[in-house]
């Protein structure tokens, strides 16, 4: 009674296969609007991309939240959620500050790697009692975001970090390109296709998936639900560190609200990209796109005729859509392969 | 007492001695035993309540056993979690699979041990063409790269079996797996298995079925009231033998249905349809009559109930109550026109286990309790205090949690809430399950007492021996259609078996 | 007293059940809600003796006038939690309705009607939340956080930069009024009537009853004939309504219409909530509690301005009670759960449940 498993293996049709899935993704499909918004605003003002700096802007400024929205991207997919990381931000960026000011000559990759440390610790805390103390995200992270922005505040005092204290290579990161590609966007390239590897790749990056999808099952089944979920928030605390650093050599100038709401931004991207708010499907490449997205039409309604004022009613907008389209889609997929089941 | 084996003289793969487990004051185990061997299907049977679900939450490390001895392979095992089990070569198939929903059918079989190439990369090819060798293995046609969310219990089973063979597992524990199949799915289920069993491997079938049993299985133990009983070879018993050990006295003696006074109809249902669930549903229940409605587990009963109820929706049919139409999927109005369900998921479905007996007990009659539409704790602990007493629930206090209470004193609260309502239709879904003798006994006489004051009853239950003590009418159930109407003197195991494993027209040829 | 026997039909003895398995003083002290109560006295005390000018009049005159909107909300958010979901949205639905009233108002409608417009868009707003989570079922926690960004966008892009600030003199002094001599402010006594309204609702009628049920297990209450979607909805638009009172209050009082008035205000209630004793699991808390973990905050927030604090330090503490009061009541709830299960170590159900 053997009979061989389909569907067929030749790669012609494989290829075939890969092809339909992908323009079945969620990721095409936000893909597509993102072109679609970049064509719309470019007809109405070829500078939106035709110019130097359109061209340059519209890959640089959606590059920090892109980090934060991969690293929470991260988070949410093990059914937890991260809502410190703009106070984390805030924290980071001012470190970058104080350290260029207050260590002279400092070389700037010990910046980058402060920055990313200081992250990873602020992570580890927020890991440590969402994965020991067994409370949920939501809440911890709620306290966090608070806890950090006021040592942030508490630390800044009515200082400011100004663009003039930088070093001028620093700054020059945040601005210069390399083939017409901003040095920051290529940065937040590398560790989306490092993230994307790893979850799709490697055992640890799957089982996060596992642990979201039925966090029971993921104990019966033996996995080391705490350890991961832990690495989980040092990483996603880690991106947000690193996109503060970025921040301080994009704008020069930080004060102590940098940062302050882009949580929103970030869980948005990541809904918007199909990261699903319960965990176990979604990718880091959606949670990219979709903070591109966001922020692409951001900037594009201005062009349009829209004042920028609408700009948050746009992020609800769209993350209502978001979840009231993965929803419907859920259930009409659930109806269909019980009928398919039944036939 | 020890066993006695006439099971094949080699050592056993997995050994069970006198293992004993209790949980607080609830004993689930006295004295269990079991051996399992190599190349052998061994079936394991009992009521519910014998302690079945105990050995095997045992046998796969959930549970630590207070005493008794424990051996694999010769060696004694202490599991302190199901990882620990999973290591030392057993896996347990539930009735209920626990895969992850959003992943493929290859991952969940490899999950947390994919095999690798460089890097640490998943060889993903290889894992596919592993897991398509292990479905060719058992024989089976299964799309690797589906998800499976949505997938029949049928191939989620089989994905669990295949991960327990990629695990190669010397002990393969199958927990009452029949449930939801349908009898294609049986056969195919079968055949998998008697291909493990050639291959060296010692499985453990746990059902109410007894065909199954006697098709399957090779030696069959029987279990009552978490004590072992008695262990032999399929070919040297019957059906009859294995019943009476599994209840332990008469059958005829042991519950005391009053004669009751049988009036009008109360509820009538008619040609209630929910695609997939149930087909066609006409009966009826008059005032003083018990009708079972009988089955294997998974017939489609209970959702019958809770779409009587409301809680679930049907297609097309009608409900009608004392002669009042009830309205689709709204339990207030069915409550409201005097019906009452005790679901079958006493833990989930008929307590907040959290919250105390007062409140449980108060839950369905707030509205009444009320004083200018406030309620007051004194209102509700009077009832609670009335009701309790009455059905002698044995609690220290009222506002206890329910869930620190034995199963048979949740029951009982679960009765004094919807009793309280005064209701004209009980419909009671597994009135006894996980319950002990002596509380058994009480709720059967409760129910008896019920019909004797003039309520209709319609009790569902997977338990022979109280079906046919219990019931006026028997009505038995197989994948959602009624295949008989037994009346009390013409009811058997026999005839209710026929009934639940064939169908109408088979029945009645 | 004799009773009968449902089971044996004779009349026996009735079995003695006590009311409560412990006595009073244990039940009212050993408690959540006790516990912040006397944090509260406790701060009050020490502020009372440490602080300069704390224990003035004025003081509480303007602690509670800053601590109003976040009672205000408290109120519908408790029951909100207490079912297990969360309503992120309702400071931006103060904002919103902070903008409603300032363009009517500005637009020629008296203060009372621009009021009732702006409550009836605040009913309006709860109600997309309890449409989206209970018809259309999704998460609580996902809509709300884009209805924060709806709500607070449609706020900011309807008045864009500008703000409204020409408000009838009368309710601005009425909403700054004191009660006769004291120092208690009028408005105070909108707060005490709502609450007394909803600690009626939660703690002494059925729905309030049907509320705890489903927060701590919803198919339960469901088999009972609770109605869970008609609840959580009708929860939502309460919290809706209280928010643009609360935002209306908050307007007149400092007089200004801006569409990011009171941004980041859920923050302070979610953790006043919690702090109350509320679980964030569902199922367990007490108003009185609340009122007292809002007390608190705004207590500490009050004694440490005047202590020279800055507001930053307060809000590492605001956030740090609130990371510690969570994670203590997990650690409690393990200590009963471990108590309570002796055997098996893992959670197993009382029974076999074969």
């Amino acid at each position: 009674m053997t009979t061989t498993t389909q569907p067929s293996t030749t790669t012609g049709s494989r290829l075939l296969q890969g092809l339909g899935s992908f323009a079945r993704a969620r990721e095409t499909a936000i893909l597509l609007a993102l072109v679609i918004v970049i064509a719309i605003a470019t007809i109405k003002n070829p500078n939106f991309v035709f110019s130097n700096d359109g061209f340059r802007n519209l890959l640089l400024t959606p590059s920090i939240i892109m980090l934060m929205a991969v690293g929470q991207a991260v988070v949410i997919i093990t059914r937890n959620v991260d809502l410190s990381v703009g106070s984390t931000l805030g924290l980071t960026a001012y470190l970058t500050g104080r350290l260029f000011i207050d260590v002279p000559g400092i070389p700037i990759i010990v910046v980058f790697i402060a920055g990313i440390a200081l992250g990873a610790f602020l992570g580890l805390i927020n890991g440590a009692l969402i994965a020991f103390a067994k409370v949920p995200a939501l809440v911890i992270t709620l306290g966090t975001l608070y806890a950090y922005r006021g040592i942030n505040v508490l630390w800044t005092g009515s200082d400011r970090i100004n663009a003039s204290d930088m070093p001028k290579p620093f700054l020059a990161l945040g601005t210069q390109t390399i083939l017409y590609i901003p040095i920051l966007t290529i940065i937040a390239v590398i560790v989306l296709i490092v993230a994307g590897w790893y979850l799709r790749n490697i055992r640890g990056g799957r089982e996060l998936y596992a642990i979201g999808s039925d966090p029971a099952a993921a104990n019966l089944y033996g996995l080391k639900v705490t350890q991961r979920v832990l690495v989980a928030f040092v990483v996603c605390g880690a991106l947000a560190g690193l996109a503060g650093v970025l921040y301080t050599a994009r704008y020069g100038t930080v004060n102590s609200q940098a940062g302050a709401g882009y949580e929103l931004d970030a869980v948005g991207a990541a809904v918007i990209g199909g990261v699903a708010i319960f965990g176990g499907s979604g990718t880091v490449w959606g949670a990219a796109i979709g903070a591109y997205l966001l922020l692409t039409i951001n900037r594009a309604l201005p062009i349009l005729g829209v004042q920028d004022f609408w700009q948050r009613a746009v992020v609800g907008i769209l993350i209502i859509g978001a979840i009231v389209l993965d929803r419907v889609l859920a259930v009409r997929t659930a109806r269909k392969l019980v009928e398919a089941r039944d036939k | 007492m020890s066993i006695t084996p006439t099971a094949p003289a080699s050592a056993p793969t997995l050994e069970l001695r006198e293992i004993a487990k209790a949980f607080g004051a609830v004993i689930a185990l006295s004295n269990g035993s079991l051996q399992l061997h190599a190349n052998s299907i061994h079936a394991l049977v009992g009521e519910n309540g014998a302690g079945k679900s105990t050995i095997v939450k045992i046998i796969a490390g959930l549970y630590q056993r207070d005493s008794g001895d424990f051996t694999l392979e010769g060696e004694t095992v202490n599991f302190m979690s199901t990882a620990e089990s999973k290591a030392a070569g057993i896996a347990v198939i539930y009735q209920e699979p626990t895969l992850f929903p959003d992943l493929s059918v290859v991952e969940n079989i490899f999950m947390g041990r994919q095999p690798t190439k460089s890097l640490g990369r998943i060889d993903r090819k290889l894992m596919r063409s592993e897991a398509v060798a292990l479905f060719d293995r058992l024989g089976v046609k299964m799309d690797p790269d589906r998800q499976t969310l949505g997938l029949s219990i049928a191939d989620q089973q089989l994905i669990e079996i295949a991960k327990a063979i990629s695990l190669d597992a010397k002990v393969l524990v199958m927990d009452e797996p029949t449930a939801a199949l349908s009898g294609v799915e049986v056969e195919r289920l079968f055949a998998v298995a008697r291909s493990l069993r050639d291959e060296g491997r010692a499985i453990l079938f746990i059902s109410h079925r007894f065909d199954e049993v006697f098709d399957l299985c090779d030696t069959v133990t029987v279990m009552r009231d978490g004590e072992y009983i008695a262990t032999s070879q399929i070919a040297d018993t019957n059906v009859d033998e294995i019943v009476r050990r599994m209840v332990g006295r008469d059958v005829t003696t042991l519950f005391p249905k009053e004669e009751a006074e049988i009036g009008d109809d109360v509820l009538v249902v008619e040609g209630l349809t929910e695609a997939g669930v149930f087909h066609d549903v006409n009966f009826t229940v008059k005032s003083g009559e018990i009708v079972a409605l009988a089955g294997l587990v998974g017939a489609g009963r209970s959702e019958i109930a809770r779409a009587i109820f409301g809680v679930d929706p049907y297609s097309s049919g009608s409900v009608t109550l004392n002669g009042k139409k009830l309205p689709k999927k709204n339990p207030t109005a069915a409550m409201n026109s005097g019906l009452a369900l005790v679901p079958e998921d006493r833990r989930k479905q008929g307590l907040v286990l959290e919250t105390s007996v007062a409140r449980n007990s108060t839950m369905a009659i707030r509205k009444s309790l009320t004083r200018f539409g406030l309620l007051f704790s004194p209102a509700e602990n009077a009832s609670s205090r009335e009701w309790s007493s009455r059905l002698e629930v044995k609690t220290a206090a009222l506002d206890t949690e329910a869930g620190t209470l034995s199963g048979g004193n949740q029951q009982k609260v679960v009765l004094a809430k919807w009793l309280a309502r005064n209701p004209s239709v009980l419909i009671i879904d597994e009135p006894t399950r996980g319950i002990d003798v002596g509380t058994k006994a009480e709720v059967h006489r409760l129910l008896s007492q019920l019909a004797g004051k003039g309520m209709a009853v319609l009790m569902i239950s997977s338990e022979l021996p109280e079906v046919l003590g219990m019931a006026d009418r028997v009505l038995v159930v197989r994948e959602g259609r009624i295949t008989a109407d037994i009346a009390r003197a013409d009811a058997t195991a026999e005839s209710v078996m026929l009934a639940a494993t064939h169908t109408a027209q088979e029945v009645v040829r | 007293m004799t009773t009968e026997s449902v089971i044996t039909g004779n009349k026996t003895t009735a079995r003695t059940y006590k009311d409560y398995g412990r006595p009073l003083w244990r039940r009212l002290l050993v408690s959540r809600e006790a516990a912040v109560i006397g944090a509260l006295i406790l701060v009050l005390i020490v502020s009372n003796s440490t602080v300069r000018n704390f224990g003035t009049p004025i003081t509480f005159y303007y602690l509670l006038l800053d601590v109003l909107p976040i009672l205000l909300i408290a109120l519908p958010m408790t029951l909100i939690i207490i079912t297990g979901e969360i309503d992120l949205s309702v400071a931006s639905t103060m904002g919103l309705s902070s903008v409603v009233l300032g363009i009517l108002h500005q637009g020629g409608l008296p203060i009372e009607q621009a009021a009732l417009v702006a409550l009836v868009v605040g009913a309006v707003a709860g109600a997309i939340n309890g449409f989206l989570i209970t018809v259309v079922g999704l998460p609580s926690l996902a809509v709300t956080i884009g209805t924060l960004a709806l709500y607070r966008g449609l706020a900011v892009g309807i008045l864009g930069t500008t703000a409204v600030t020409d408000f009838t003199k009368s309710w601005k002094d009425f909403v700054k009024s004191k009660i006769g001599d004291s120092s208690i402010p009028t408005v105070i006594l909108i707060f005490i009537v709502l609450a007394i309204i909803f600690i009626i609702l939660l703690h002494f009628t059925p729905f309030g009853r049907g509320v705890f049920a489903l927060g701590l297990n919803d198919e339960a209450a469901k088999f009972s004939g609770i109605n869970v979607e008609r609840t959580k909805f009708i929860l939502f638009v309460l919290s809706g309504v209280i928010s643009a009172l609360a935002g209306i209050y908050y307007t007149l009082r400092f007089g200004t219409a801006r569409g990011d008035n009171a941004t980041g205000l859920e923050l302070s209630v979610i953790a006043a909530v919690l702090l109350g004793g509320v679980s964030i699991f569902g199922g367990r808390g007490a108003l009185p509690g609340v009122i007292a973990g809002v007390l608190l905050i705004g207590t500490l927030g009050s004694a440490l301005r005047l202590a020279s604090v800055t507001s930053d330090v307060i809000n590492i503490i605001t956030g740090t009670l609130l990371v510690l009061s969570v994670v203590s009541t997990s650690f409690l709830a393990w200590l009963h759960k471990k108590r309570t299960k002796p055997g098996g170590k893992k959670t197993g159900s009382p029974a076999a449940k074969s």
